[in-house]
């Protein structure tokens, strides 16, 4: 009975994350061009998140160097933009955006705890304090300007990047370097002890995480057309999407999703609400959210849902 | 040629030196006990066998090829196993998970999803953990979560099993099944090499016994060499022992 139901509650699931992803695609065609993009910047931190706890969930290896993946893949685009087509486009600022995370990660895995964490975020703003002065004394420039794509397009880039990516940590997780990916977390002597080449496996998956978000910042980029090393690499993209997959639950592949989703849109309501107090409501409702839901959302989701049926079983 | 073969193992700590000059042999098949006063340098030793510190001084061999200067994964997947003083267990995840790592990533070559987990159900079932295996590690009783460190190193499929101190901490029911595995482990044609504070388990079950005291190897012998060895007396088992109380 028991593999019944969950047989019957993953249908439903299923269906239902369907049916959300038809009435997601299909918005640019009836919604209102706000919508559109309000819903693309949810998709962008869905990404940003998502790929960020792949990672640094299962690992325990916080990184703070995501804005410096999102910046190479918005900087990526923004030097090859006028040469390329937008799907070229994306994929480089994957590309480069992965293979800086390849060079980081070989240097700096072997830090642990708050060495890593604080090396990481050191990363951004060393690569931006680098690009600034590179274009300032090399190319003579401080902005740059991408070739616009419309609303709909970068929506549509976006949806496809996090549906690959959804599938791709799906299938990681499932397999034996998911479970590697939880061991290394769990103790990292111990697994390199069975087995396991942990050097190897963090620095793929660290650059895999980083391949998805500097795909996220190349099609961002072409919706901000005009950047600059100050735009590309802002550290809050380091810290929000850390927030978020917290607020969602790190565990499960759809907390950071739900995290994102809720955290997004919140702050858009907030700042067009209460322009002057938004920013002190966000910083309560996330110190509340951390004392009392340490698993996340998810996590408090099941906690009441547990309670409930258990009750429900004392009843009859 | 012995299994597993060091020459002029040293290490320092500072200007300590934990292991000095040590040249031991392992011979295939045996269980070869390895004990001394804490802080002689046994833990230092089986640090040194699986590379969990780099070895800079002397030279290991296991099945004479030389492993030193390897990564602790490449040793465990030639088929040198170990398990730890403290046990380093992955607590949140659950005791069948915990041994299907070893068995996916500790043996020779890729394995197969449905071969991996055949091969951590028998591991789990040869220590006696098969009633558990849906439960996270961290909810074992201690001699349990050292049962399952062995099953995670048994199912990377080793010829030598290095097991460091299996016995501290338990109780003598506990150490009694303890033994049994280890000489289990022996029938299956496993070499062993084991730390042990445990007299009565190194006597019963160890074929030879190497002897550490401040880094330094002092004796080896059949256990009854070791124990009326005049050296070991003094140092180990305390410098005024009776005949009455030996």
């Amino acid at each position: 009975m028991g593999m019944e139901k969950t047989t019957s509650k993953k249908i439903l699931t299923f269906g239902l994350v369907l049916l959300l992803l038809v009435v997601a695609a299909g918005a640019p065609l009836y919604a209102p061009v706000y919508t559109v993009i309000l819903l693309t910047s949810i998709l962008m931190y869905m990404i940003i998140a998502v790929s960020w706890a792949l990672f640094s969930g299962p690992t325990g290896y916080i990184s703070l160097a995501s804005a410096a993946f999102f910046g190479a893949g918005i900087y990526t685009a923004a030097i090859v933009g006028k040469a390329l087509p937008l799907p070229l486009m994306i994929g480089a600022g994957a590309l480069v955006s992965a293979c800086l995370a390849l060079l980081v990660g070989a240097l700096t895995l072997r830090l642990k705890g708050i060495y890593f964490v604080m090396f990481t975020f050191g990363l951004v703003e060393l690569l931006l304090h680098f690009i600034l002065w590179w274009e300032v004394t090399m190319s003579g420039t401080t902005g740059r300007v991408v070739p616009p794509a419309g609303n709909a397009t970068v929506f549509y880039a976006m949806l496809i990047i996090l549906a690959i990516l959804v599938l791709t940590v799906f299938m990681i997780r499932r397999s034996r370097y998911g479970l590697a990916l939880s061991s290394i977390g769990e103790n990292e002597e111990a697994a390199a002890h069975a087995g396991v080449h942990v050097t190897a496996l963090k620095i793929i998956v660290y650059a895999v995480s980083a391949l998805f978000m500097g795909a996220a910042g190349a099609a961002m980029a072409t919706r901000w057309t005009y950047i600059d090393p100050r735009i590309a690499f802002n550290p809050l993209v380091s810290f929000v999407p850390v927030l978020m997959a917290i607020f969602g639950g790190i565990r499960p592949l759809y907390g950071p999703i739900i995290g994102a989703a809720i955290f997004t849109y919140l702050e858009e309501f907030l700042i067009t609400r209460f322009p002057y107090y938004y920013m002190l409501i966000f910083g309560i409702f996330m110190v509340v959210a951390i004392l009392y839901m340490p698993d996340g959302l998810v996590g408090l989701t099941q906690r009441v849902w547990k309670k409930m049926s258990r009750r429900n079983h004392a009843d009859t | 040629m012995p299994i597993l073969e060091g020459k002029g193992v040293t290490r320092y700590f500072g200007g300590l030196a934990a292991v000095s000059n040590v040249d031991f042999q392992v011979e295939a098949g045996e269980v070869l006990g390895l004990i001394g006063p804490n802080g002689a340098g046994k833990t230092t030793l089986f640090n040194l066998i699986s590379a969990a510190i780099p070895l800079r001084s002397g030279s290991i061999a296991f099945k004479g090829k030389e492993i030193t200067g390897l990564k602790p994964y490449q040793i465990c997947r030639m088929g040198l196993a170990r398990t730890f003083q403290t046990v380093k267990i992955f607590g949140n995840l659950p005791v069948f998970d915990n041994v299907l790592l070893g068995a996916f990533f500790g043996g020779e070559g890729r394995i197969a999803s449905a071969e991996a987990a055949s091969a951590a159900a028998s591991a789990l079932e040869f220590v006696g953990l098969a009633g558990a295996v849906a439960t996270p590690a961290k909810d074992l009783t201690l001699a349990n979560q050292k049962r399952l460190e062995v099953a995670r190193a048994l199912a990377t499929c080793p010829e030598l099993l290095l097991l460091d101190e299996m016995m501290e901490g338990l109780n003598a029911t506990e150490v009694n099944r303890a033994m049994d595995l280890v000489r289990m482990i022996h029938d299956k044609g496993i070499t062993v090499v084991m730390i042990e504070h445990v007299m009565k388990a190194i006597m019963s079950v160890c074929g030879r016994i190497m002897v550490l005291h401040h880094g330094a190897k002092i004796a080896e012998g059949t256990p009854r060499e070791v124990s009326t060895n005049k050296t070991v007396i003094e140092v180990y088992f305390g410098e005024r022992v009776d005949a009455s109380n030996g």
